[in-house]
């Protein structure tokens, strides 16, 4: 196993797409984060604290469980259900950021997308990522990538965040593909 | 394939599991995601050979909201009320292609034997059969417990419910008595001495005769129905000895401990076991079982169907 | 028929190792060494050979339900049993109440010639419970009507049971009695219990049995007559039984092989195939209805033999029928519960399905010990085989044995009927 990302690296990279984000959606007054649990959501967390600190304003951040959306449900048994928080305000006309971990095949954004589409219209829905390993399976691209690693289709990337594996980092090793 | 045809079926995790999985479905249909597109492609028929129209109805809306398509094959005017036995109907159904059978039937065993038999394929879920059980109504009732008398998610440990009335007929008794006692409350059944099943002293549950006695001692109280028919079959004199001694009403209410909730499956008999006032009053959550309900046999419909070869049921 | 036939090899009951010589219908000849000359030899080295076996319960379901069995295909399943005479239950239809359906039952029983077939008559009209049947003409006509049964109903009207005791004793009858107090047993559908409270199935209480045993055995003292007890289910039932011997009362009872095996544990997979009047109790009752056998308190074993067709028992087990078939399983049943458990030996599972059963029955020709001169009415089991039960090869019409796929030690090589092979 190798540390592909340190603990450090991790902050910078969350750092440089916060302001990403608010140079390409020219401030801050009309998006509403939405981070795709479990990770997704604590890093959706962690860029509204850093918007928040320099822009002085409180982004709506909410959860988006994209389980019953899945294409691949039949292929294994049942998984628990995580929370779906939409923020008060809604998502109708606003500018939604959907924040993962990983982006892999593509096929949890697309199921994000549809349960989207369920939910109400957006004004645009962007994507930021902690780290894009490459290997997509769907027309679907990152708006703003904390790292890019080229990995082979056998490797695991493993993303650790504090909030749930007691340390920051990102770990790619030799394995099943999860 | 998996069923679930009692509530011995489910360990204490998948019983979590399952009252875990509808907070969110109760999320998703409380917000603006009124339908999910997990079951979309699935056929699941409601077979319904007892009237019903709670449970029926629940379950169709259930299905409907994960984007199932719900074929209904009712008691009235159908091939069942026309003599049509169990396996010809379970024959039928499995060649329509049916992913699931959601079966209500006035004899108890019935789902076991369609999991049982060569007939079909599907999964089965239990809706209530003859005096056995009743497991997606013990279910929403342990979701609807855990709502009001727990701080949100775990279990009922050290939780006081009481279960007043019929326990000998009644299959939601059997299935709570089991669901409760699992997921760690303490249960006690009320009722005169007619109205338990033989062998109770072997059920993991405290029995009483005085209501009284024991009502301020509860969380949560589980009225249940009690037939007017009981009456000719000597179980009890008259409903006025009845309703004296085991009846909910107002002054019983006021005993109550603050927090603790009233709670029956439906329909009532107002003024036989709940008195119309206690029935409506705010501590009351009959109106909310109801809607708890849909969320929670949305929860088994997933967890059954969705995945691979199930998590939890029966594998028979 | 002349035919005639050396058993070479066997074992009496008594342990004795004896080739036994048939001729003309009767035993000619015991021992070693005998003359074989224009008979046929069977082997049967390790068998044991029995009087043939009497069951005084059976339902041939002739007239009337020709789709579950016949007298014939009765009698086929008997032989393949090792029963040399069977008694067939009067819940027929119509009932056997009257000389004429009887005398139909036995004329039958004639034609297929396989076993004696001795018609049962009912104790009441109809099987109602209420008016005494033409007991009378039923024990005067060819059939020789001894033993009266409502079987299948209890006759539960104390003033009809003193009766019909009364009435019984002017030909030397035998009213035997299905202990089921109906009261008690509306809609029941197993025994009561714990496992009947946790599958939601009406119980059928112990009680009801017991109560009308105490009764009828009382009822039977007071009139000085004789009393049989059907399918003997409950240790509370044993228990009166034995009271009731020990004051002298003449009551006999009878147990099926079925409820010295299984036990109601068995509903809980909610197949009908285990569905039975009266049911299957629990593992106490199975006890001390073994040592009851054991100890002669439960006089016989007698089958209860009851076909039923498919579609009544492939369904819920509210909707389906009571009974098991028991005719082709019942000896090796025995075997396993009372001989392999070392309660009996081949003597008394002589008495218990031979010689007895025909006492009570007064089955005069049947029961009787192997000896020269006796009619060769005879069983010959080899105890070292076992066999796999079939449902689809029994000799019955129908298949409902609960025993399917099930190994049973003893199997049945020769039944001899009137000094012919079967």
């Amino acid at each position: 196993m190798s540390a592909a990302l340190s603990a450090q690296e991790i902050t910078r990279a969350l750092t440089r797409i916060s302001h990403e984000i608010l140079e390409k959606n020219s401030g801050s007054s009309n998006l509403t984060l939405l981070g795709i649990p479990t990770r997704g959501a604590h890093i959706a967390s962690r860029i509204a604290k850093i918007i928040n600190s320099i822009e002085s304003t409180d982004v709506p951040v909410g959860t988006l469980d994209i389980t019953l959306h899945r294409d691949d449900l039949r292929m294994r048994p049942p998984r628990a259900l995580m929370p779906t928080v939409i923020p008060p305000a809604g998502i109708d006309g606003r500018d939604v950021i959907l924040i993962d971990d990983v982006l892999f095949s593509g096929r949890t954004i697309r199921a994000a997308l549809d349960a989207l589409g369920e939910i109400g219209r957006p004004k645009s829905v962007q994507l930021a990522i902690l780290v894009d390993r490459g290997h997509r399976e769907l027309p679907i691209r990152a708006d703003f990538v904390g790292k890019n690693i080229p990995t082979a289709r056998t490797q695991n990337v493993k993303v650790n965040l504090s909030e749930t594996d007691g340390a920051d980092e990102v770990l790619v090793s030799e394995g099943e593909n999860k | 394939m998996r069923h679930l045809l009692s509530i011995s079926d489910l360990s204490k995790d998948e019983a979590v599991l399952i009252l875990d999985t509808a907070i969110e479905m109760s999320r998703a249909s409380d917000g603006p995601m009124k339908k999910l597109p997990t079951l979309r492609g699935r056929t699941i028929v409601n077979l319904f050979a007892e009237d019903s129209t709670r449970t029926r109805i629940s379950f169709e809306a259930a299905a409907k909201r994960l984007s199932a398509d719900v074929i209904n094959f009712g008691a009235k005017g159908s091939s069942l009320s026309k003599g049509e036995s169990l396996k010809d109907t379970a024959l039928t159904l499995q060649a329509m292609g049916a992913d699931a059978v959601i079966i209500r039937h006035s004899a108890s065993g019935a789902p076991a034997r369609l999991a049982d038999s060569a007939w079909m394929t599907g999964s089965v879920i239990n809706a209530g059969d003859g005096t056995h059980e009743h497991p997606s109504q013990a279910l929403l009732d342990a979701f609807t417990i855990r709502k009001h008398c727990t701080k949100g998610g775990g279990d009922l440990e050290a939780l006081r419910i009481g279960i007043v009335g019929d326990v000998l007929h009644s299959r939601v008794a059997r299935s709570n008595v089991l669901l409760l006692s699992l997921l760690g409350a303490h249960v006690t059944l009320i009722a005169p001495p007619t109205l338990l099943p033989f062998g109770v002293e072997s059920w993991p549950v405290d029995i009483s005769y005085d209501f009284d006695s024991v009502l301020p001692t509860l969380d949560a109280v589980m009225m249940l129905r009690v037939q007017q028919e009981r009456m000719s079959d000597l179980f009890f004199p008259n409903a006025r000895e009845y309703s004296r001694y085991f009846g909910l009403n107002r002054d019983r209410m006021h005993t109550m401990k603050s927090n603790s909730i009233v709670m029956h499956p439906g329909p009532m008999n107002r003024g036989l076991e709940i008195t119309a006032d206690v029935a409506d009053s705010a501590r009351s959550v009959i109106v909310e079982q109801v809607s708890n309900g849909v969320s929670v046999r949305m929860a088994i419909l997933y967890l059954l169907l969705a995945g691979a070869p199930s998590e939890i049921g029966a594998n028979i | 028929m002349t035919q005639s036939y050396i058993l070479k090899g066997g074992l009496l009951p008594n342990g004795t190792k004896s080739d036994i010589a048939i001729r003309d219908g009767l035993i000619s000849a015991i021992g070693t060494s005998l003359d074989a000359s224009g008979s046929e030899i069977f082997d049967i080295s390790n068998c044991v050979v029995l009087p043939g076996l009497v069951d005084l319960h059976t339902h041939l379901r002739e007239p009337g339900r020709e789709d579950s069995e016949t007298v014939l295909s009765g009698s086929r399943a008997a032989v393949r049993g090792g029963f040399t005479a069977i008694s067939a239950m009067a819940n027929t239809s119509p009932v056997a109440d009257t000389a004429g359906v009887v005398e139909q039952v036995f004329r039958l029983g004639q034609e297929a010639g396989l076993c004696d077939v001795f018609p049962v008559g009912a104790v009441t009209q109809g099987l109602e419970g209420e008016k005494l049947s033409e007991m009378g003409a039923m024990a005067n006509s060819i059939a020789k009507v001894r033993v009266f049964s409502d079987d299948g109903h209890c006759v539960s009207d104390p003033l009809v049971m003193r009766r019909a005791l009364e009435y019984v004793k002017q030909f030397g009858g035998v009213i035997a009695q299905h202990a089921q107090e109906p009261r008690l047993t509306v809609g029941s559908q197993m025994n009561e219990g714990i496992i009947s409270a946790k599958l939601g199935l009406k119980g059928w209480p112990a009680i009801a049995e017991e109560s009308i045993i105490a009764r009828d055995v009382l009822l039977a003292e007071h009139v000085s007559s004789r009393l049989h007890i059907c399918h003997v289910t409950t240790a509370g039932g044993v228990e009166i039984i034995r009271w009731a011997k020990a004051r002298g009362i003449d009551v006999t009872a009878e147990v099926t092989p079925h409820h010295l095996l299984l036990t109601d544990d068995l509903a809980t997979s909610y197949d009908p195939i285990y569905k039975v009047n009266p049911p299957l109790r629990t593992q106490k009752d199975v006890t001390a209805l073994r040592e009851a056998l054991a100890e002669g308190i439960i006089d016989i074993v007698a089958t209860d033999h009851a076909p039923h067709p498919a579609e009544t028992k492939e369904c819920e087990w509210q909707e389906a029928s009571f009974g098991m078939l028991g005719l082709e399983t019942a000896l090796s049943i025995v075997m396993q519960t009372m001989i392999e458990t070392g309660l009996m030996n081949w003597e008394e599972v002589a008495d218990r399905l031979s010689i007895a059963p025909a006492r009570i029955g007064g089955y005069s020709d049947h029961g009787q010990e192997i000896a020269v001169g006796k009619i060769a009415h005879l069983c010959v089991i080899n105890p070292t085989a076992s066999w796999r039960v079939d449902r689809d090869l029994v000799a019955s019409r129908s298949r409902n044995t609960p025993f399917h796929g099930m190994e049973f030690p003893g199997v049945v090589k020769h039944t001899f009927f009137k000094g012919v092979k079967r």
